[in-house]
């Protein structure tokens, strides 16, 4: 499947780009994250910790377990500081 | 139930003027307003958000707020883009019966648009630019409606 996967503040700073779009068979956050961490330095640079990282897929924020069958968009993002 | 996210500035005076007027059910309407402070060597704040996820999170957190109290309307008004110290960032205003019920939602609504509201922050000083981080402060303060769920 094809995702459109987003990047916000640092995250979207430190991978280059702000969106892209990504062919992966994952079956759930964590499944991609390791993907696009062994694509290149940058994304494993980004996603070095986790716990540091929030995810909304289909822009509802969810868990790095969560599944991923039929999303159409995957964001990743620092926790927010909005107010 | 109104909420905007816009790069423009707004009227906080007129906004909470309109919001007040024409009510004849509501006895207390509560509102807030957030302002870029400078604590020192501020130039610019820079406010990123999620353009498809903001607005229906926002409306998510309104939603919530209105099975919790008895609110006969409620606004939030949230910019992004390039802001400087004194401007003014965010508002909310709650109408209710009663101001108890307008009191809490407002402090409800601010404490999820802190932490839950998809917007970062880019503090641009004389030192350099640096993203805000998360306050554990502020996850606490989210906390304790979870616990006042679990009290009910």
């Amino acid at each position: 499947m094809t995702l459109n996967v987003v990047y916000f503040a640092w995250v979207r700073e430190r991978i280059g780009v702000a969106q892209e779009r990504i062919d992966t068979d994952a079956a759930t956050v964590a499944a991609l994250v390791d993907e696009l961490r062994a694509r290149e330095d940058r994304y494993a640079l980004a996603f070095e910790d986790l716990s540091a990282l929030r995810v909304a897929v289909d822009q509802q924020l969810t868990d790095f377990d969560a599944p991923i069958a039929g999303a159409r968009e995957v964001a990743f993002f620092p926790p927010m500081t909005g107010g | 139930m109104c909420v905007r996210v816009q790069a423009d500035p707004f009227d906080f005076g007129a906004e909470c003027d309109a919001f007040a007027s024409g009510r004849h059910h509501v006895g207390a309407v509560v509102t807030f307003c957030g302002i870029v402070r400078d604590d020192g060597g501020l130039q610019a704040m820079e406010i990123e958000h999620y353009p498809a996820m903001t607005a229906p999170a926002i409306e998510a957190m309104v939603a919530e707020a209105r099975t919790r109290w008895s609110l006969a309307d409620a606004l939030v008004i949230h910019r992004h883009g390039r802001l400087t110290p004194g401007e003014r960032i965010m508002m909310v205003a709650t109408a209710a019966p009663h101001r108890a019920d307008a009191f809490a939602a407002a402090d409800f609504l601010m404490d999820y648009l802190k932490s839950r509201a998809p917007f970062w922050k880019k503090e641009i000083t004389t030192a350099g630019a640096h993203w805000v981080e998360a306050r554990s402060e502020d996850e606490t303060a989210l906390a304790r409606w979870s616990d006042e769920t679990a009290r009910r």
